[in-house]
């Protein structure tokens, strides 16, 4: 049985020569092909005609302007756009906020399923009730749950004496954006939760064993153990709800509609597409939400990378 | 010092206080009382919007945002169950949503294996560029590309059809399929194929017969994650089918009508019944399910 | 293992308790049960087609889509009802789709529509501020239509023209009023709901002020606060009815005068004082629940709300009247409601318009109002005693009341972003920015657009 404690590379054929080398690629790429077909046909395409509309001024209701090329106009006025850069910096709180919650409870989660604890079996549906309830339907009932006059939120808090008097969680700028987050913790945390869950149902229980026979106590064993093995599932479990989060809109337009100090990225592209019916500004926006995000995974991916992973 | 020294050193050091109350009884009721806190207010987060949602949904029209809050009707009704499910658009729509979220879930499990094994098994150029590519169908915001999707789904002539959806769901359940299973490809040992190919086996069979056993657990999250993302996806869903017979379940919980006939009411009491009715069934089959079917494929693995 | 029994058993117990607990402490005084039966709707068929015979000779086996209303519910009835009623009589088929529940969602099918000249739908449902962005799509109805559409409210018909060219019907009609507790202003001393916005603030403070000394959870006025479209309707009632214009008259922007100030910094000095602070959240629905809970005193809303409000706890204590209006001005009431065009690439342009002047006759509306608490938009019609008996706020004093509209004819295509503009501004004001530091701002955003 193998004992190694990091993830092991790929698997090394011997090389006689490149004509094996050959025959993996040409397996590899064979194997991908159904996945390509479909990055082609259901993204490329809409990915290449949104980069081609940021430089038009296309407008949603055809013939009113003749749509012509613009060149960078949108992106110049895009630098420019201090609603746009004030959404960013919501949207960048929001995920700072809500990503870190996510891990950290996702990961308790995880774990307390994974051993052998008494409530396991409980928790388990504990995890999946959230994400199963539609997005659109959690957020309205998040609304009416905080509202100040028959919020239940209020009632029981009032109740338990944790706050002294209702507050309108919403309407006030101070708790608005700790309220949304609330609800997307709420809702997203499963999803964390399950993939954490699944990577620590793959390492092999005779490490610990090992590592108890060693004398390591429960919180080394996370340390040296755990977490180092969990690597990937981790990477993959940030980077996922790192994207959602930078592209949040629902819950977000159920709040607070289109208020000027609470717009996300999302809902300001959404806006300006369909609202305004500034396509060819709203991709430009779209574009740039692309990049900020891209950044986002190549810090991930370097971090990842640099803290003594593979590849 | 010399080793027999220092073992002699160990055995004579007296054993701390703090030590001893850590392992007494008292001690460890106490350690573990934050921990269970944790645990108990973990629940009550988690479940107490759904228990808000049941309440909900058995509660009369005239009770509904009342005050003082009442946690459980005064006088509970079945009332609301009864005409969501006498709803045909209702009844459709847990068909339609079955369907598509079911072949949503296969597509991105068969093409998504097959893709991880090439990722994770295989040693090409152009790996990390495939996967990344694969991430970046993710991140346009997903009103950017509605349009030229509505466009593609058009000249398909998928419009108002289930097969628009089930395309376009596939945009964001792919990818981290992909990423998930192509992460656990790369966890398996390096050598577990070559026993197989010594036997003669093809990389089709290396791949069934040995390989995806052993993700099993990748493969359940990543069904199961798959499958609920796109039972609940809302806005292509309104912005590609038209015919109220097609609706998936996110949309005719939206069109439910309140007495007024007016489009401003929201019928709440049955919106929430209709959630409950949709989701207590999703996650009883889950829980039964998720044991039978990792015990069903990693069996496979010990026996193979 | 025989832990885990007596832990499940544990945490049930503590589940029961807590709910137990909390709901002896919720309950309070007894409430009057309102187990009102669901509004009924009445045994009424659809009206003969006039003209059938003339009808059927010219243009039977012609086949037309008509976009309605949304999917289930009664109004999908109605569709269904009068669709069936006039293939039978005239022979033309009509193929009925009911439109995407979002207004968001309808708007950008009709756009697609019309931007690929495509000839289907015929005809279809237009939002009240549609017809400005939509005019260069639909078919002028005024040659044939023009005579008919004199018996319509003309503030509606104004609306719907757009350069000259008459470019829907008005279907059904929808406006805002003010909803009042008979009960409470009548335990209160007050004669009569208020007619100023002034006389407004005091007696919902009066009112207030009593009712929480046993009711922490009552408060004086609550109406659609977010930032959203809804705001746009409130805020135009105030302004309007201020003597502050109407946002934009005769193509000029005039939000930016000191009559709106006033209006728009009184009610921003009320939030939270005489409304819950949550207010600059809600919506048609999130104002309804606070007063249909008995939890408010006024409430501004549609004419959907008194139908709604039957099967809650305030039923029978609720009466309906014209908004209050500023010092110098006379009540309104924002238009809202639907109108039905036809699309200029129709290919049966001619069959298309009488299934419009079919669905818009006096009798098609009297049913319309009678079946699905339509508001018409016929005078005449709202005058009709049975009309009437099924919607109380058509009385004569309420529906005769001055119409407003919002600028979408001068916005034409860009109304989404003005209003926008408009309410992100009001939202402003109302959340604590004093009005005389975002009105001009807004002003010169709407100059932007109506150039």
């Amino acid at each position: 049985m193998s004992t190694v404690a990091t993830p092991a590379a790929p698997p090394r054929r011997r090389r006689r020569g490149s004509k094996l080398q050959r025959r993996q690629t040409r397996i590899g790429w064979v194997l991908l092909i159904p996945a390509l077909a479909v990055v082609a046909l259901v993204a490329i395409y809409p990915l290449g005609k949104t980069i081609y509309y940021s430089f038009t001024n296309q407008e949603f209701l055809q013939g009113i302007e003749p749509t012509k090329w613009v060149g960078l106009e949108n992106y110049r006025t895009l630098w420019h756009d201090t609603i746009f850069r004030t959404a960013v910096w919501e949207t960048v709180k929001f995920t700072l906020i809500t990503v870190s919650f996510e891990f950290v409870l996702g990961m308790i989660i995880a774990l307390v399923v994974n051993s052998s604890f008494k409530g396991r079996g409980a928790m388990r549906a504990v995890m999946l009730v959230p994400w199963a309830i539609p997005t659109v339907v959690a957020a309205q009932m998040w609304k009416w749950m905080y509202d100040d006059v028959y919020g239940v939120i209020n009632d029981a808090g009032v109740r338990l004496h944790i706050f002294s008097h209702s507050h309108a969680w919403i309407s006030e700028p101070s708790t608005a954006l700790g309220s949304v987050c609330a609800v997307d913790i709420w809702k997203t945390t499963p999803f964390v939760a399950l993939l954490l869950l699944a990577g620590l149902q793959v390492i092999p229980q005779d490490l610990y064993e090992a590592a108890n026979v060693d004398g390591a106590s429960k919180i080394q064993q996370f340390w040296r153990i755990t977490l180092p093995l969990l690597r990937p599932a981790i990477l993959v479990a940030l980077i996922f709800r790192t994207l959602d989060a930078l592209r949040v809109f629902d819950v977000f337009y159920v709040f607070f509609g289109n208020r000027p100090d609470t717009q996300t990225m999302a809902i300001y592209a959404q806006s300006t597409i369909v609202g305004d019916g500034h396509v060819g500004y709203g991709s430009a926006v779209s574009v740039a939400i692309f990049l900020i995000i891209g950044l986002f995974v190549a810090i991930y991916v370097t971090v990842m990378r640099v803290s003594g992973g593979d590849d | 010092m010399s080793a027999v020294a220092e073992a002699a050193k160990t055995a004579r050091r007296p054993i701390s206080r703090s030590r001893v109350l850590r392992r007494s009884p008292v001690g460890r009721f106490l350690i573990k009382l934050p921990f269970w806190l944790l645990i108990a207010a973990i629940f009550v987060y988690a479940l107490f919007p759904f228990y808000w949602a049941i309440r909900s949904a058995f509660t009369p029209d005239s009770e509904q945002f009342s005050t003082p809050i009442k946690y459980w009707p005064a006088h509970p009704t079945w009332a609301n169950f009864r005409e969501v499910l006498s709803t045909s658009t209702f009844q459709h729509a847990l068909i339609n949503s079955t369907i598509v979220a079911g072949s949503v879930t296969l597509f991105s499990l068969l093409i998504g294996s097959l893709a991880a094994y090439a990722l994770g098994r295989f040693r090409f150029h152009g790996r990390s560029a495939v996967l990344y590519l694969m991430l970046s169908m993710t991140i346009f915001p997903q009103i950017a590309i509605l349009g030229a999707l509505y466009t593609m789904i058009n000249n398909f002539h998928l419009y108002d059809k289930l097969g628009a959806l089930i395309f376009s769901y596939l945009i964001f359940t792919l990818p981290f399929t992909v990423w998930v299973l192509t992460s656990f490809m790369r966890g398996l040992p390096g050598d577990l194929e070559e026993a197989a190919y010594v036997d003669g086996a093809t990389p089709l069979q290396v791949f069934y017969k040995v390989l995806l056993p052993l993700i099993a657990p990748g493969l359940v999250t990543t069904g199961l994650l798959a499958f609920i993302a796109a039972w609940n996806e809302y806005l292509y869903a309104l912005s590609f089918i038209q015919s109220p017979d097609k609706y998936t379940v996110p949309l005719a919980i939206t069109t439910f009508v309140g007495k007024s006939g007016s489009t401003f009411q929201v019928p709440w009491g049955q919106i929430m019944a209709a959630t409950v009715i949709v989701t207590l069934p999703l996650i009883a089959a889950v829980l039964v399910l998720q044991r039978r079917i990792l015990a069903g494929l990693t069996a496979g693995a010990v026996k193979g | 293992m025989k832990h885990r029994a007596l832990l499940i058993v544990a945490g049930l117990i503590g589940a029961v308790t807590l709910v137990a607990s909390l709901s002896v402490a919720a309950a309070g005084t007894t409430r009057p049960e309102a187990h009102a039966a669901p509004v009924k709707s009445a045994a009424i068929a659809p009206p003969a087609v006039p003209n059938a015979a003339a009808l059927k000779a010219k243009y039977k086996g012609q086949s037309i889509q008509f976009i309605g209303d949304a999917a289930v519910g009664s109004s999908h009835k109605r569709d269904l009802k009068l669709v069936a009623k006039f293939q039978h009589d005239t022979g033309i088929k009509v193929n009925l789709l009911p439109h995407p529940s979002g207004s968001d969602a309808a708007y950008a099918q009709l756009a697609r529509a019309f931007g690929s000249k495509s000839s289907k739908p015929d005809v279809m449902m237009l939002d009240v501020v549609w017809p400005g962005a939509f005019a260069p799509y639909l078919l002028n109805l005024k040659p044939k239509l023009g005579k008919v559409s004199k018996q319509f409210a003309q503030g509606i018909v104004q609306n719907d023209t757009v350069g000259g060219k008459l470019v829907a019907m008005p279907w059904f009609g929808d406006f805002g009023i003010l909803y009042y507790r008979k009960d409470l202003l009548k335990k209160y001393g007050i004669s009569a709901p208020p007619k100023t916005w002034n006389d407004l603030f005091t007696q919902a403070k009066k009112i207030q002020d009593g009712e929480q000394k046993t009711n922490k959870n009552f408060y004086g006025f609550v109406f659609q606060g977010n930032s959203y479209e809804g705001l746009t309707c409130d805020a135009l009632e105030w302004v309007a009815s201020a003597g502050g214009g109407n946002f934009i008259d005769n193509g000029k922007v005039t939000i930016n005068n000191s009559k709106a100030k006033t209006i728009l910094d009184a009610m921003r000095n009320q939030i939270g004082k005489i409304t819950p602070r949550g207010v600059t959240s809600y919506d048609e629905e999130g104002a309804r629940n606070v007063f249909a809970a008995g939890n408010a005193a006024f409430m501004r809303n549609w004419p959907y709300a008194y139908a709604a409000n039957l099967t809650t706890p305030v039923k029978g204590k609720y009466g309906v009247t014209v908004l209050p209006h500023g010092a110098a001005g006379h009540s309104v009431g924002t238009v809202g409601g639907w109108q039905l065009g036809v699309s200029k690439y129709s290919k049966h342009k001619d069959a298309a318009i009488e299934f419009v002047r079919y669905m818009t006759s006096p009798k098609v509306q009297r049913f319309n109002a009678i079946f699905n608490s339509n508001v018409p938009t016929i005078p005449s019609v709202a005058k009709d005693k049975q009309v009437v008996k099924t919607n109380p706020y058509l009385t004569p004093a309420i529906a005769n009341v001055a119409r407003v509209t919002r600028p979408a004819k001068y916005l034409k295509t860009h109304y989404n972003e003005g209003s926008k503009d408009i309410y992100q501004g009001i939202s402003q004001i109302l959340n604590g920015t004093p009005a005389g530091s975002v009105l001009p701002g807004v002003a010169s955003k709407l100059n932007a657009l109506v150039k």
